[in-house]
C-alpha cells in the first residue's frame, strides 16, 4: 500500500472516530449508545490493522483482533445483555444542554491539538497527526462521564475514553509492546465484570440506575 | 528464588482461598498465606541487601533498595492485617453484616490485592506497573461495597469511576513515555523497562516527557489521593470493612506514590531540571492544608483517619518534590512510619466501632473503660500519627521540616501550620472518645491486640533508634532518587 494512501485512510478513520465520540456525547437512547460504541471500536480496529499493514508490523494485527473481539463484540454484548436483564434498554436519558456540551467538546478538541503540538512535530510516523484525535477522544469520554448521570452511560463514556487511549498507543508509537496490551485488555475485561456486578448492586439498593440517587456521601453533613 | 516465592505465595493464597471460601480455617489460611509472603519478602530483602540491586526474569523484575523495603512493608502490614481481620471479620460475620459468599470473595480478593501491589512494586516494566496498579484498584472495588449498604455502594462506584479515569490518564502518560523511549530503544519491551529509561534518560525528548509527567502526575496522583484529586478516598476508606481500610490507607497509597516517584526520576533525568519537583511540592502542600482543615469537620471516625492519610501522603509527596538527600530520606521514612502507624490506628478504630456499633464519633465514648487496650492503642496511635516524639513519625516530619527550612524556607511555615492544625483536630476528636465514662450502649468483644501492640512498638523503636540496615537502605534509595 502506498504510504501516503495509508496515511490518508488513517486520517479519515481518525475523523470518523472523533465523529463517533461526538455522537456518543449527544445520544440519548441507551441502545443507540451501544451501537455507536461498537462502531467506534470497529473503526479503531480497522485503523490499527491499516497501520499494521502499511508499517509491516505484524503484532498490530493481534492488537486489531483484540480490539475487534473486545470492543466490537464482547463489551457491547455484555452491556446489551445487562440492559436487557435490568429492563432499561428502552430508556431515554434526559440530556441537558446539548449545544453547550457540544461547544465544550469542540473547545476540548482544540485544546488537545494545542497540547499535542510539540509531540506532533517530533514524530516521524505516518500516524502522527492522529495523536490529537486520540487525546480528544479521551477528553470527550471524560466530558461524557461528567455530564451524564446514569451508570450505564458513564460506563460507555469510560470505555470510549479507553478507546482513545488505545488509539493513542497505535497513533503515537505503532502500539505498545504486546505484554502491556494484553494486560490492559485483561484489566478492561475484569472491569467489565465488575461494572456488571455493580449495575445489579446499584439497582437492588437504589431501585434505579440513576446516579442522582447517590448523593449521600457529601462533605458538609 | 525468593522473588518468585513472593508472587507464588500471594497468588496461590488467592486461588486456595477462593476454593476454601467460608469454611472454618479460611482466616488461618489467609494469615499463613500472607505470612509466607512476608517471609519470602524478607529473604528477598536479604538477597538485595547482600548483593545490591538485581534484575531478574529476563529484566522483567528489578529490585533495588527503594522498592524492596516497600515490598517488605507491604507483606508485613498485610500479614498483621490478616491477623486482625480474623477476629474482626468473625465478629462481622456473626452479626450478619457479611454473608457466606462475601467471605469467600473477601479472602480471595485480599490475597489478589497483595499480589497486585507486590507486582507493581517489583516489576521493571512501566507498562506492567500500570497494569498492576489497575489490578490493585479493581480487586478492592468490590471489597469496598462488601456490606451492600447504599453508602458503601456509592463509595465503591466513586472509587471505581474516579480511579478508573485517573489511572486511564496515567496510561496516556505511559504511552507518551514509550513514544519518547521508542526513538532511543526501538520497538519492543526494551523501551518500557525502567532501568533502560533511567540509564538513558538524558537522551529522551524532554518536551514529550514533560507532557507525559503531567498525565502521570494526575493519574497516579489520583490514586495517591492528592488534593484536588482526592474525592474518592474518604468514601472508599470509610465505607469498606476496616481491614480493607487499613491496607488501602497503609499500603495502596504508598504503592501509587512509588509509581509516581519512579516516573519522576526518569522525567527529571530527561529535562535536567526539577520542574516535576515543584509540581509535586504544590500538590503535596495543598493536600496537607486541605486535609488538615478537613479533619476539623469530620464526624465519622474512619473518614477522619482517611483525611489524615491524605495529609500524610501530602507530606511525603511534598518531601519527594523538595528533593535532596535529607528530604528524600525523610519521605522514605515517612512512607514507612505512616503505613505502620495508620494501619495500627485502623485496627483499633475497627474494634472501637464494633464495640459501639457505630462509626459516629459523637457516639463513641470512654473506650479506655470498656477495653483498656483498644482505648490506649487508639490514643497512642493518634499521638504517634500526630507527630509527637518519641514516635517515628516525629523523626520523619522533623527531617522533612529541616530540609524545607533549608531549601524552601518560605514554604516551611505552611507545612508547620498543616501539621499543627492536624494535631489539634485529631486530639480534639480522640480525647473524648478514649477517656471519660463508657457509653451505655458500649459492648465488649474479643479484640485482636497483637497487631496493634506490634505496630506501636515498632513505631516507637523507629523513633528512638534507626536500625543500621534501614539507614543503609534509605541512603541508597535516596541516592537513587537524587
Amino acid at each position: 500500500m502506498d504510504l501516503s494512501l495509508a496515511a490518508q485512510i488513517n486520517s479519515v478513520l481518525a475523523a470518523l472516530i472523533l465523529l463517533t465520540s461526538f455522537a456518543l456525547l449527544v445520544q440519548r437512547r441507551i441502545q443507540g449508545l451501544l451501537h455507536i460504541f461498537a462502531w467506534q471500536g470497529l473503526l479503531l480496529s480497522i485503523s490499527t490493522a491499516v497501520v499494521g499493514y502499511s508499517a509491516g508490523l505484524h503484532h498490530l494485527y493481534i492488537s486489531a483482533l483484540l480490539t475487534l473481539t473486545l470492543k466490537v463484540f464482547a463489551l457491547p454484548y455484555i452491556l446489551y445483555v445487562l440492559i436487557h436483564k435490568l429492563k432499561i434498554h428502552k430508556e431515554v436519558e434526559e440530556v441537558v444542554n446539548i449545544p453547550t456540551t457540544m461547544l465544550i467538546g469542540i473547545a476540548l478538541v482544540i485544546f488537545s491539538y494545542d497540547l499535542t503540538s510539540p509531540v506532533r512535530e517530533l514524530s516521524t510516523l505516518l500516524t502522527r497527526s492522529t495523536l490529537a484525535v486520540a487525546l480528544s477522544t479521551v477528553m470527550l469520554g471524560l466530558l461524557m462521564m461528567i455530564t451524564r448521570k446514569k451508570a450505564v452511560t458513564q460506563i460507555v463514556g469510560f470505555l470510549s475514553l479507553e478507546n482513545g487511549l488505545f488509539f493513542a498507543a497505535t497513533s503515537a508509537t505503532y502500539g505498545m509492546p504486546l505484554v502491556v496490551e494484553l494486560g490492559v485488555a485483561l484489566d478492561i475485561l475484569i472491569a467489565a465484570f465488575i461494572f456488571g456486578i455493580f449495575f445489579f448492586q446499584i439497582r437492588t439498593t437504589f431501585e434505579s440506575l440513576d446516579l442522582k440517587e447517590m448523593e449521600k456521601l457529601k462533605e458538609d453533613e | 528464588m525468593a522473588l518468585i516465592l513472593v508472587f507464588v505465595t500471594s497468588l496461590l493464597g488467592a486461588v486456595v482461598l477462593a476454593f476454601v471460601g467460608d469454611r472454618k480455617y479460611a482466616h488461618e489460611i489467609n494469615i499463613i498465606g500472607s505470612g509466607a509472603t512476608f517471609a519470602a519478602s524478607i529473604f528477598l530483602a536479604y538477597e538485595v541487601y547482600a548483593t545490591g540491586p538485581m534484575l531478574a526474569g529476563d529484566d522483567f523484575f528489578f529490585v533495588d533498595a527503594f522498592n524492596v523495603y516497600l515490598a517488605v512493608l507491604t507483606a508485613f502490614v498485610s500479614t498483621t492485617t490478616a491477623i486482625f481481620s480474623r477476629k474482626y471479620m468473625k465478629f462481622e460475620r456473626s452479626h450478619g453484616r457479611v454473608g457466606h459468599k462475601s467471605m469467600r470473595f473477601y479472602h480471595a480478593m485480599f490475597q489478589l490485592f497483595i499480589f497486585a501491589m507486590l507486582l507493581a512494586l517489583l516489576t521493571n516494566n512501566v507498562g506492567v506497573l500500570w497494569i498492576s496498579m489497575e489490578l490493585a484498584t479493581l480487586s478492592t472495588v468490590l471489597l469496598v461495597s462488601l456490606y451492600r449498604t447504599p453508602a458503601a455502594i456509592e463509595a465503591a462506584w466513586k472509587y471505581f469511576i474516579l480511579c478508573g479515569v485517573g489511572i486511564a490518564l496515567a496510561l496516556f502518560g505511559t504511552v507518551l513515555l514509550y513514544f519518547a523511549a521508542e526513538k532511543v530503544f526501538g520497538e519492543g519491551t526494551q523501551g518500557l523497562l525502567w532501568t533502560n529509561l533511567n540509564a538513558y534518560a538524558g537522551s529522551l525528548e524532554p518536551t514529550v516527557l514533560s507532557l507525559a509527567f503531567i498525565f502521570l502526575m494526575v493519574g497516579y496522583g489520583t490514586k495517591v489521593g492528592l488534593v484536588p484529586l482526592h474525592n474518592w478516598l474518604p468514601d472508599a476508606h470509610s465505607e469498606g470493612p476496616t481491614p480493607i481500610s487499613a491496607v488501602l490507607s497503609g499500603l495502596l497509597l504508598n504503592v501509587a506514590l512509588y509509581a509516581l516517584v519512579r516516573c519522576k526520576v526518569i522525567v527529571d533525568g530527561a529535562t535536567g531540571s526539577n520542574k516535576t519537583g515543584y509540581i509535586m511540592m504544590a500538590f503535596g502542600l495543598l493536600s496537607i492544608i486541605v486535609a488538615s482543615f478537613s479533619l476539623l469537620r469530620q464526624k465519622d471516625i474512619k473518614r477522619m483517619f482517611a483525611y489524615s492519610s491524605i495529609e500524610h501522603m501530602g507530606i511525603a509527596t511534598f518531601a519527594f518534590g523538595l528533593g535532596g538527600p535529607v528530604a528524600t530520606f525523610g519521605a522514605l521514612l515517612h512512607m514507612l512510619v505512616h503505613s505502620i502507624t495508620k494501619s495500627a490506628i485502623f485496627f483499633t478504630v475497627g474494634h472501637a466501632a464494633q464495640m459501639n456499633s457505630t462509626q459516629d464519633m459523637s457516639r463513641i465514648r470512654g473506650l479506655v473503660k470498656g477495653n483498656p487496650l483498644v482505648g490506649w492503642g487508639l490514643m497512642l496511635g493518634v499521638v504517634a500519627i500526630a507527630g509527637v516524639p518519641p514516635f517515628g513519625v516525629f523523626t520523619s516530619e522533623f527531617l522533612i521540616l529541616t530540609a524545607a527550612m533549608k531549601n524552601a524556607p518560605y514554604l516551611a511555615p505552611v507545612f508547620l501550620l498543616g501539621i499543627a492544625v492536624a494535631f489539634a483536630a485529631l486530639m480534639k476528636r480522640v480525647m473524648p472518645m478514649v477517656f471519660g465514662d463508657a457509653a451505655p450502649w458500649q459492648g465488649s468483644l474479643k479484640a485482636s491486640h497483637f497487631p496493634v501492640i506490634l505496630h506501636l512498638v515498632l513505631i516507637l523503636i523507629l523513633g528512638l533508634y534507626m536500625p543500621v540496615f534501614l539507614n543503609d537502605w534509605f541512603h541508597k534509595a535516596a541516592e537513587l532518587l537524587r
